[in-house]
């Protein structure tokens, strides 16, 4: 009866109170550790994933010694890297050798706190009103439906839910070139250092088409809050009034789409080139420059650098999830899909993102460096900035045609601001 | 005491350490890198005193980008060796002495002279326009919201506020700095 009043035919839902411990206040604070837990935990699974799908691609058998279907080479390979021998070569830069793999780690962690996954919870009793947590949807209405003899409520699961979210995971990956620039001064190597030269070039001509792509679609959602431009894409297709039901917040309705099919493409190259993947690893073109800015590292801070661009890679697919994909929404509004919880669904998006990233590195030749340049500058920066003109322009002709409603109120706020 | 002083106190020290470090330090890297740490802090400051905006742009624009820029530099000109930073002394190092012992009187003496304002009054928020003018409103708390977004936006966007114009002219000013920068490499190469 009042399932079918719910976003989406929401039907995962939790208790506010389990026992004597409210949830939803708790639940931030076990994010934090699951967080980091989930990274850390998954990034030998990721190693497999890889490695799997390469030869796939690439039609040979893969890793299959150890384990079933070589499940447990990653764990083999693992514990192999944590007894090699730790070399620390003579003329390095002692605290900043050690410290740049933990830079390279720590803000890909830490960006993952924004990421959104919509919970709901039941709550007891007729009309609860916690305004600082109830979700507002595009059209400015509370998620707060009546359910029995309580009320369920959406919160947004994150480990802390700022207004500036998006900005937030940008400062973070943009805190991330600090890792590979020092890792390749402070080894006191000539090819360490080209490798860390090159990489801070690449993060800082990638970041402008990265920014500018997002930029699009803050333009479209009205908000730099995730959880809000995910809600932003729980529509109908272009907002389009009497489509069926069935497309609310559908796979057409996501920004990918809304957002007319290009920022996406540019996000995912610049995705790429930020965490120095193939086609886009020059810092560490084992051709040229032995391994760039690792050259000189050797055993657990090897490890951590790969653990710094594994978390990276999900981070930056996550926000890729979140703005382009739709987040925590089901491809579809209709029942099997509905059923799924939503961060079932967000994990799944992040894994297409990896099986992105391993499908690309294993079909692309690597750039050269003025092509890689060119591509970032001369190419994929105009573009972004002129659709954004682009949709700025449309979103500014549908606001006006609409007489919209949030545009109206700040006006009048405005004015009585400053009569 | 409540958390955001204890924050505030660990973090001021944190900040001015690392500020002394990074004049006092012969080796240019390091000197970025505790740069880059009180650029870190200050972040931590705007959020503090509610300015979320500023301070992630802080950290994206200064911390990440122009340091970064600079780190480059460095490296690219290979100032590893401490030597190669030896000042000359002399004329410059007397003026700034100087003007620095000048600067912290003035900032002594505005110290010693002003009581701050913890709460702002409400004609002073009217007269920076974030609040609707209410003379029964005595002293108010600034709102949560008034380092959002949203905040900023409305108040340097809307035609009816005074602060479009200026920020459109800065816009400008940077467009000719970008357009001078290119024509200047052009014309050396």
């Amino acid at each position: 009866m009042f399932q079918n009043a719910l976003p989406n035919g929401i039907r995962f839902y939790l208790p506010e109170f389990l026992g004597p411990v409210h949830l939803p206040t708790v639940l931030p604070y076990v994010a934090i550790l699951a967080i980091i837990g989930f990274v850390l935990a998954i990034v030998p699974g990721l190693i497999y994933i890889e490695r799997v799908v390469m030869a796939l691609m690439q039609d040979r058998t893969g890793p299959n010694r150890v384990g079933p279907r070589g499940l447990l080479q990653t764990l083999a390979d693992g514990v192999k890297i944590f007894f090699k021998e730790e070399i620390l070569p003579k003329s390095v830069d002692v605290r900043i050798y050690y410290l740049a793999p933990i830079i390279t780690l720590i803000p890909a962690l830490t960006a993952g706190a924004v990421l959104p996954i919509q919970m709901f919870y039941f709550i007891k009793g007729a009309h609860v009103n916690l305004p600082s947590l109830s979700l507002v949807d595009a059209n400015g209405a509370a998620f707060n439906f009546v359910l029995g003899e309580g009320s369920l409520l959406a919160v947004p699961f994150t480990v802390g839910n700022v207004n500036i979210g998006l900005l937030y995971v940008l400062a973070m990956s943009s805190l991330q070139a600090y890792g590979v620039v020092l890792a390749g001064w402070s080894s006191n190597n000539k090819y360490s250092l080209l490798g860390g030269l090159r990489a801070s070039a690449q993060l800082i001509s990638y970041e402008l088409a990265m920014g500018l792509s997002l930029l699009c679609v803050i333009i479209l959602a009205g908000s730099l809050q995730l959880d809000k431009i995910v809600e932003a894409q729980n529509i109908l297709p272009f907002g389009i009034e009497g489509l069926p039901s069935i497309l609310k917040g559908s796979v057409f309705s996501w920004f990918w789409l809304g957002s007319l099919g290009i920022p996406v493409i540019i996000y995912t190259i610049a995705m790429i080139a930020e965490t120095n993947r193939a086609p886009f690893d020059l810092p560490e073109a084992e051709a040229e420059l032995i391994a760039g800015f690792m050259t000189e590292y050797t055993s657990m801070k090897y490890a951590i650098f790969f653990m710094g661009e594994y978390a990276t890679m999900l981070t930056v697919s996550g926000l890729n999830a979140a703005v382009f994909w739709g987040g925590y929404l089901p491809p579809l509004n209709i029942a099997p899909f509905t059923l799924v919880p939503g961060f079932v669904w967000f994990i799944l998006k992040i894994m297409g993102g990896i099986w992105l990233y391993v499908w690309l590195r294993s079909t692309l030749p690597r750039l050269r460096y003025d092509s890689l340049m060119d591509l970032g500058w001369k190419k994929l920066l105009p573009l972004a900035l002129f659709w954004l003109f682009l949709l700025a322009g449309f979103t500014l002709v549908r606001e006006l045609g609409t007489e919209a409603k949030p545009t109206a109120s700040v006006a009048s706020e405005i004015r009585t601001v400053s009569h | 005491m409540n958390v955001e002083n204890i924050i505030f106190w660990i973090l001021a020290v944190v900040s001015i350490i690392a500020s002394l470090w990074m004049v006092s330090t012969r080796n240019a890297v390091r000197s970025a890198l505790f740069l880059v740490l009180t650029f870190l802090c200050m972040a931590v400051f705007y959020i503090l005193l509610s300015a979320q905006f500023i301070a992630a742009v802080q950290v994206i624009v200064y911390a990440g980008a122009i340091m970064v820029l600079f780190l480059f530099v460095i490296m690219l000109l290979n100032l590893s060796a401490p030597q190669a930073l030896k000042e000359k002394g002399g004329f410059q190092a007397r003026v700034s002495v100087l003007l620095g012992v000048g600067f912290i009187a003035a900032l002594f003496s505005t110290g010693f002279t002003m009581t701050f304002q913890t709460t702002k009054t409400a004609s002073d928020l009217y007269n920076l326009r974030l609040i609707p003018d209410n003379p029964d409103m005595p002293n108010v708390v600034l709102p949560e919201n008034i380092g959002t977004v949203e905040t900023i936006g409305r108040h340097l966007f809307h035609p009816s506020q005074p602060w479009l114009f200026p920020f459109e002219l800065t816009s400008i000013l940077l467009l000719v700095a970008v357009i001078g920068a290119i024509i200047l490499a052009k014309r050396n190469v």
